[in-house]
């Protein structure tokens, strides 16, 4: 029997139950899962979260025993034979454990030792993986001192010291930014046609599971649907359109319009400047109430057809409880006001590495305002300069009115700041972290129940108060600290990738609430990895290397990179043309050593 | 088939070398680690052996001296020469009492105005007085004043003869520690301590760490066994706690001029022994707790204080309630701790030795193997 007629991975009926910590009750983390994975090619797990894609793999990697039905890994039970299935395969976990005091050579030879990779394949192995990650240059740097996009990658070239016969990735991409990105997928593929790699990946980009041959759709432990890409999206086929917003108004309030109306539509977004939607299957475009003359169809896609799927599944609607927000006069109206957020020439050192340098935009009230650039291109750094928790090291910044140098305790009660990990106590329950935080803010007595009520309300978190908010579902622990940010009525909300590894439905709810929040005249400043994401704001910003690069509306912005009436690009093309571009004219002006 | 064992045992080897490396690289670069394998060891040594003592110095005694016979000053003048008490002599009563309220003395000895003339008569008495606020030390002083009293006692009849009495005294000697030094008991016990430290607590740590930061979980879907990331931890541990011991034997030596009296190879031997046994209490919390701080919390909690507390390193295991003999018992460190001191102190006493390296090694068997059984490559 040659290794082709055996799948990679075969997985009939599995199901795996864990118990709930706080109730004690078994939760089915997998339901009689069916999974085929072909060798040599790439096949993605795709899903919202708690959807049990980790799970599998771990399953898969014979870390985790199933509870019933028939798992078979290179044609050998891994329940019974977890060493020999983990001699001949590769895992990449979520969170990748680099040993941060290693350097990068010491993490590969560790491996390669591990793997019994004999000298003369190594050398030629390292050079390869090295050249593919571009880490040739620090090799003898601690992992450690590493930014997020190279530990990844370097965790994806330790897990490939040698060809494994099949390869594992937990959603390798969540938190890296489009160009690392971009090279991960390149090092895969590559290895995919050169080696025929088989690969089973878990991801919650839609883009990287287009790319795939087989897609399984995983919803709450149960398999929805499998096949292509192209036979997923043909769930959506004939309901994909897209229509234009009124002239002179961002295309959020037309996308938040679309997706409150559950009854016609199943999904909106905003698209290259226009709003991409799903109708239901018996509601006709012209039923909307749009002037047809700004309507078209278009294409499906995958992420239509999950949509689609999963929409179908889960009654939940996204973000209910943000249409009942009083909807202002919006950004452009709020855009005549002074300036909510101003700076100018501002830099921030540390040591002799300048991390922001002079750096000058301005935010207007109501405005939703996007920081984007690839991992260590100074967006965190600017971000805390703005919230007032780093100083910066020379030019003047000016934040709801406050100088930042002489007024920034005053400055910091006047906004709110989400931070991208979760900074709540995991033990105290949904109620007791909001008087906490509320009391902190000096909030008390009826005004603090005013607000906390307004809060649960606002982010959907009625019926959990009394849930420790370790155990949340990550959705609604990501709620909990927009509600915490949002309780003292900020009149800035700052959000450091809010929907970092959140699946595209969670994404919606949580931009729509940000769009009710802007329209009520709260200013928002976002940084995210989710390029697409771009669209809902106002203006942009693209920093590398410390630098700004672009500044302006979306689609001034894609303009600025290229884009003309026959070639449109999508916000992620533009990003990477405009800091390639700019690395380029570095590279040529200060050649480096 | 041979060959093929042979090959399993090469592959063994290098995954093993790799693992070791590794874990030697991290020892040596990060420098908490560093801190709690050689650093709090030198603290604690120079803690323990300068700046803690049980013996009871500059007692400070007042006495008040209502009697000007010589007889009376003769007394005194015995207490005067004490190098453990300083006194302090006022001319009345309410003078000392003031002292002893103001806590500016701990203790009194009245001799009243009649002393000289009972002396006469062979009732000489006085009266001794103590602050009961620290009774080991106020029995310390006690012992002090009398000793000090019976000899001016002797030294008295010498000079009128043995005719006056015939008195049986006691002549006392502390053996094993002549001195009566508490150095010559914490030092050893220092070893014991140290030793549970590294092992124990620092293992756990650094084990605990690899769970939390996710390094296991990539680790575990190589070709690597589970016995060998415990190997991996152990040699490197076991090297930390030789040096810390070594620190331990020299300090011992040469700062505190404690005896060695055993065998200084069994005294190595039985400490390695006690070094397996500390690195599988260690091993084993880290695999149950999978978290750091509960590690260290667990650590300190179930092995590091009562090896502190209930080993017999300061308090005395027979003069404790039964229920608190029982844990004490249960202790690996309380054999260890036996062994130590037997062998500093006393010399290489075979039936202490062998019955507590029995205990010892079968506690490192258990400990080892249950560490083995509940470290598998499984995440739930």
């Amino acid at each position: 029997m040659s290794a082709d007629e055996i799948l990679a991975v075969d997985a009939r009926g599995v199901g795996k139950r864990f118990a709930d910590p706080a109730t004690r009750r078994q939760l089915a983390a997998l339901d009689d899962v069916d999974v085929r994975v072909a060798h040599g090619a790439l096949t993605a797990l795709v899903g919202p979260d708690g959807a049990g894609k980790t799970t599998f793999l771990r399953l898969v990697a014979g870390l985790m025993r199933p509870d019933r039905g028939e798992l078979s890994v290179l044609g050998l039970d891994v329940t019974r034979q977890p060493q020999a299935v983990q001699d001949r395969i590769s895992y990449m976990p979520q969170r990748f454990g680099l040993y941060e005091d290693l350097s990068v050579q010491e993490n590969l030879d560790l491996y390669a030792d591990l793997h019994a990779l004999p000298l003369p394949v190594r050398r030629e192995r390292f050079a390869r993986l090295l050249e593919m990650t571009d880490l040739e240059r620090f090799t003898r740097r601690p992992a450690g001192k590493l930014s997020g996009g190279m530990k990844q990658k370097l965790g994806l070239a330790c897990t490939l010291v040698r060809s494994p016969e099949l390869l594992l990735l937990d959603e390798p991409t969540v938190g890296v930014d489009p160009l690392s990105r971009r090279e991960l997928w390149e090092i895969v593929q590559r290895l995919v046609t050169q080696e025929r790699l088989s690969v089973l990946l878990a991801t919650s980009y839609m883009d990287e599971a287009e790319r795939c041959a087989q897609v399984h759709v995983l919803h709450e432990g149960r398999v929805l649907a499998s096949g292509s890409p192209a036979e997923i999206a043909a769930h959506a086929r004939g309901l994909c359109h897209d229509a234009e917003p009124p002239p002179g108004q961002p295309p959020r309030l037309l996308q938040a319009r679309l997706l409150d109306d559950d009854a016609a539509i199943v999904d909106a977004v905003p698209h290259g400047g226009r709003v991409h939607f799903i109708l239901r299957g018996a509601t006709g475009p012209a039923e909307l109430g749009l002037p047809a003359r700004t309507l078209r169809p278009v294409a499906e896609k995958l992420e239509d057809g999950f949509m689609v799927l999963l929409r179908a599944r889960s009654g939940e609607r996204p973000a209910e409880a943000a249409r009942a927000m009083p909807e202002g006069s919006g950004a452009a109206a709020a855009g005549e006001d002074a300036p909510v957020i101003e700076v100018r020439d501002l830099v921030r050192r540390f040591g002799d590495f300048v991390a922001v340098d002079k750096t000058s935009f301005s935010v207007r009230r109501g405005e939703i305002f996007g920081l984007l650039g690839p991992n260590g291109a100074g967006k965190t750094t600017t971000f805390r300069m703005l919230c007032g928790l780093l100083p910066p090291s020379g030019g003047q910044a000016r934040v709801a009115g406050l100088d930042l140098r002489s007024a920034r305790a005053q400055a910091r009660g006047r906004i709110g700041y989400v931070s991208q990990k979760f900074a709540l106590y995991a033990n105290l329950t949904v109620e007791e972290n909001l008087r906490f935080f509320g009391g902190a803010y000096g909030l008390r007595g009826a005004a603090l129940r005013q607000r906390m009520q307004a809060v649960l309300a606002q982010f959907d978190l009625r019926g959990h108060q009394a849930q420790p908010a370790g155990q949340l579902p990550g959705g609604v622990k990501q709620r909990l600290a927009m509600a915490v940010g949002l309780l003292h009525e900020p009149d800035i909300l700052f959000l450091d990738e809010p929907t970092s590894g959140a699946d595209p439905l969670a994404r919606r709810g949580f931009w729509r609430r940000i769009t009710a929040l802007a329209s009520a005249g709260t200013t928002v400043v976002v940084t995210t990895h989710f390029m697409e994401e771009a669209e809902y704001c106002d203006r942009i910003v693209i920093q590398d290397a410390g630098r700004l690069l672009a500044l302006g509306t979306p689609e001034q912005v894609r303009r600025q990179a290229g884009e003309t009436a026959q070639r449109r690009l999508d916000m992620e093309q533009a990003f990477i043309a405009i800091v390639e571009r700019a690395r380029a004219a570095r590279d040529t002006t200060e050649p480096t050593p | 088939m041979t060959g093929a064992r042979r090959g399993a045992w090469r592959d063994f080897r290098r995954r093993l070398a790799a693992l070791i490396r590794k874990e030697f690289r991290q020892l040596l670069r990060d420098r908490s680690n560093l801190l709690i394998g050689i650093g709090l060891p030198i603290a604690l040594i120079l803690i323990f052996g300068y700046g803690l003592s049980l013996d009871v110095r500059d007692a400070r005694l007042a006495v008040a001296l209502e009697d000007a016979s010589p007889a009376a000053y003769e007394t005194v003048a015995g207490l005067e020469g004490s190098t453990y008490m300083s006194t302090t002599v006022v001319r009345s009563l309410a003078a000392a009492r003031r002292l002893m309220d103001e806590h500016r003395v701990d203790a009194l000895l009245y001799l009243p105005a009649d002393f000289a003339r009972r002396a006469a008569a062979g009732d000489a008495r006085v009266q001794l007085l103590l602050q009961g606020g620290d009774p080991t030390r106020s029995a310390a002083i006690r012992g002090y004043v009398e000793g000090a009293l019976a000899q001016g006692e002797q030294k008295r009849r010498d000079r009128q003869g043995a005719a006056a009495g015939s008195g049986v005294v006691a002549v006392e000697r502390m053996w094993f520690n002549a001195a009566n030094d508490s150095t010559w008991y914490l030092v050893p016990g220092l070893i014991v301590l140290i030793m549970t430290l590294v092992g124990t607590f620092l293992t756990a740590l650094v084990m605990a760490r690899e769970w939390e930061r996710g390094t296991l979980e990539s680790l575990f879907v190589t070709p690597v066994r589970p016995g060998e990331v415990l190997l991996a931890k152990i040699v490197p541990y076991f090297a930390v706690g030789l040096v810390g011991l070594g620190m331990c034997l020299a300090a011992a030596r040469l700062l505190f001029d404690v005896p060695i009296q055993g065998s200084l190879s069994v005294l190595l031997a039985a400490s390695m022994l006690y070094m397996v046994v500390s690195l599988g209490i260690g091993l084993l919390i880290s695999a149950f707790t999978r978290n750091q701080f509960l590690a260290s919390q667990v650590a300190i909690l179930a092995s590091f204080m009562p090896s502190l507390m209930l080993s017999g390193f300061v308090f005395d295991l027979r003069n404790v309630p039964p229920a608190v003999q029982v844990v004490g018992h249960l202790l690996p460190a309380t054999y260890f701790m036996e062994l130590v001191k037997t062998l500093f102190l006393a010399g290489t006493y075979w039936p202490i030795v062998l019955k507590d390296c029995a205990i010892l090694a079968l506690y490192a068997v258990a400990l080892l193997a249950l560490a083995r059984a509940v470290t598998r490559k499984r995440l739930d």
